[in-house]
């Protein structure tokens, strides 16, 4: 019967970690009715008109659809079985091709927005030819699970130690002592009181932006990358706009596996998106990458980005400096977090450091990163006064 | 322009696609079938794409093909309640108290309790576009432009209207469209923030991508009328085969129209890598690309163009085939 398949469909899509529930079945049922079967692309479009919901989930959808629907007998046994009172059983046929294609695509993370929907693919071949560049060394993530111990320091942290970020002022407004005069409130009190006339006050909001965390984890960066995620994690538990992107040889967005509350399990499955853990570094071309593909979408609205890298890189034909200048056009201000500074005085050698250093807002060398309470006590010595 | 009475709404996809081809849209298959489920199914109809792909176009089309009002409500950071739904009109409030006073009508609790209700009457009420798409006798369309540059507070505030086809005000009471006349929502994102999923949820999703060539020179025709068809063509394949490059931000649709009446009006006939380069402005906006470009690339994709289209052309001599 046609919901069999719909229903079953629905069940390859969400193995294949699209978030269709109950709702959108009946809806795609709906919508199958209104256009009719006799287009293959009209059903197409209505399916995925009303089972996906951003960009990147439509080539999986559109594989999934060309591998389930492919039976070209199957369109015509489903007009039959529209008629009503004619029971047939489902395709059988198609099914063990659904499941593979479900274990397929199973790996990825639930509702990931963060990749590409052909990034499966892109894994396997991947790690089949190891010829990709000899600098990069692929290494799963290895995130020891927290300890009790740190996990309460990482949520103390999180909601104890102040973000070294300016609070920016929206444009949405609140009550308040003193401000701008709140016609509509003045109204309201005033209507309860004719006698009286007490103005009331609004003005603008300030709130703390959006937060963008650019880590670095590449092999130089190890030990501070793990501290970094379990801060991060405690972050955008607290607060929900963080938004983490690591970078090494390649950008990953793991913010959707960071949004997991049990920290061991956030950090297993951002370990799992990871791929260029512990790897070399290319910050000019991730930066490009970034600025390219996420930028316009993660820094709108006067977002902050937290970059975090000890800037061990070369700045070859100024790449690293053009990809800085374009970032510093992107975000409302960047605190630079580095935590790889053994001494106190701090020369910029590096060709890295030097190029990102003119473009950043704040700078926070943190020495001797060995613990979670060492970037706490960073963060809190860092001046108030933007640089 | 909006006729008095409701037009038979479309019964196929063909017809949505004739229907908006009739008010010079032209829309690929797969968008029309959005958009007669939109219709059919009376969900908001959500289109993300980048910038300058006829998104807005789209719920300006189905309008007038609907012949309906269009109600836009355009998104920015700070956007609220007044701005969008609804205002009370507090000059009006307050000289109603002035001349209560006056009238000495406000010593005893029952005339402050008239007061009071006659203050936060149903004509005390500024309706905004989100509170006039529910009160209409005939469904219009309701265009949220530019979803994305609203905030996060703003999309749980449409949740009520687009799910329920309400409006909650707290001093008057529930606003709620008429079954048939519930507005046809069209909702835009250029996806510089991801929308909130419980708002996705409620709506049916279509990406509009750039147009294939045969499509976008349609396009081209019909809103770059005085363009030669020599032009609009070679117009067409240069920006087709640009987006294949790796730019900053690749040139949209209209970015096309624009040019093709650009070059129209320096009275071009066919691209050459001078008049190219003068106008390249009109089609890049990032100066990044357009230092790209100039550096070379389009020489480089004009003898490209020229070497597709005597490959293509039937009369063309072995030698001048690539």
């Amino acid at each position: 019967m046609l919901a069999d398949n719909v229903v079953h469909f629905a069940r390859v899509l969400r193995h294949a970690g699209l978030a269709v529930g109950p709702d959108r079945v009946l809806a795609a049922l709906e919508a199958i009715e209104a256009v009719g079967l006799a287009r293959r692309d009209d059903v197409h479009a209505a399916l995925s008109a009303v089972m996906i919901d951003r960009h990147e989930q439509q080539a999986l959808f559109d594989d999934a659809f060309a591998a389930f629907w492919r039976d070209p007998k199957l369109l015509e046994r489903m007009m039959a079985e529209l008629l009503p009172k004619i029971s047939g059983r489902g395709d059988r046929a198609n099914k063990p091709r659904s499941h593979r294609l479900a274990n397929a695509l199973a790996p990825t993370p639930v509702g990931d927005a963060a990749r590409p929907a052909r990034q499966p693919d892109d894994q396997i071949e991947f790690e089949t030819s190891f010829a990709f560049s000899d600098r990069e060394r692929l290494q799963r993530a290895d995130f020891e699970s927290m300890t009790a111990a740190e996990f309460e320091l990482a949520k103390k942290l999180a909601e104890e130690v102040p973000l070294p970020f300016a609070p920016v002022r929206r444009r949405r407004h609140e009550a308040s002592a003193r401000g701008r005069i709140d016609l509509r409130a003045t109204m309201l009190a005033m209507a309860r009181q004719p006698e009286t006339l007490v103005p009331r006050f609004s003005r603008a909001r300030s709130e703390l932006p959006t937060i963008v965390v650019l880590l670095d984890v590449s092999g130089s960066m190890d030990r501070y990358a793990r501290l970094m995620l379990h801060y991060v994690h405690g972050l955008t538990r607290r607060y929900l706009k963080v938004h983490t992107l690591t970078f090494g040889t390649r950008l990953t967005n793991i913010t959707r596996a960071l949004r997991h509350r049990d920290p061991d399990l956030a950090l297993e499955l951002a370990s799992a998106q990871v791929q260029d853990w512990k790897g070399g570094t290319r910050i000019a071309s991730c930066l490009d990458d970034f600025n390219r593909h996420w930028a316009r979408r993660l820094l709108g609205a006067n977002a902050a980005l937290l970059l975090v890298t000890d800037g061990l890189d070369r700045d070859e034909h100024g790449e690293l400096t053009r990809a800085a200048e374009q970032l510093r056009l992107f975000a409302r201000q960047i605190v630079w977090l580095n935590p790889l500074l053994r001494f106190d005085r701090f020369e910029p050698r590096a060709g890295g450091v030097r190029a990102l250093l003119p473009h950043v807002d704040r700078f926070l060398p943190v020495h001797n990163l060995a613990s979670l309470a060492d970037l706490g006590a960073a963060l809190r010595s860092a001046p108030d006064a933007r640089r | 322009m909006i006729s008095p009475t409701a037009l038979p709404p479309p019964r196929s996809v063909d017809d949505v696609v004739a229907a908006l081809a009739a008010e010079n849209y032209v829309a690929d298959r797969r968008l029309a079938t959005s958009v007669y489920l939109a219709l059919t199914l009376k969900r908001p109809l959500f289109v993300e794409g980048e910038p300058g792909v006829g998104k807005t176009e789209l719920a300006k089309a189905l309008a007038r093909a609907l012949q309906a009002m269009l109600l836009r409500v355009q998104c920015y950071e700070g956007l609220d309640v007044a701005q969008t739904a609804y205002e009370w009109n507090v000059a009006r409030q307050m000289m109603e108290i002035r001349l209560a006073e006056a009238a000495h009508d406000v010593g005893d609790a029952a005339s402050r309790e008239r007061l009071a209700r006659s203050l936060y009457a149903r004509s005390m009420l500024i309706e905004r576009p989100l509170l006039q798409a529910l009160t209409q006798e005939r469904s219009p369309v309701l265009l949220i432009d530019e979803l994305d540059r609203a905030d996060e507070p703003f999309d749980a505030f449409l949740l009520e209207v687009l799910a329920e086809n309400q409006l909650t005000i707290p001093e008057l009471g529930t606003v709620r469209a008429a079954p048939d006349a519930a507005p046809i929502v069209v909702i835009t994102s250029n996806r510089t923030r991801e929308i909130h999923d419980a708002l996705k949820r409620r709506c049916l999703y279509h990406w509009v991508d750039y147009p294939d060539l045969d499509r976008e020179l349609e396009i081209v025709r019909i809103r770059a009328p005085g363009a030669p068809e020599r032009l609009a063509a070679q117009v067409v394949a240069f920006v087709q085969r640009m987006r294949t490059l790796d730019l900053f931000k690749a040139p949209g649709i209209a970015e096309t129209i624009d040019w093709s009446n650009a070059l129209v009006a320096l009275n071009a006939f066919s691209l050459a890598p001078d008049n190219v380069r003068d106008t390249l402005g009109v089609l890049l906006k990032h100066r990044d690309d357009i230092a790209k470009m100039q550096g070379g690339d389009v020489t480089k994709l004009l003898a490209e163009l020229q070497a597709t289209a005597r490959g293509e052309a039937p009369r063309a001599a072995p030698a001048d085939a690539r």
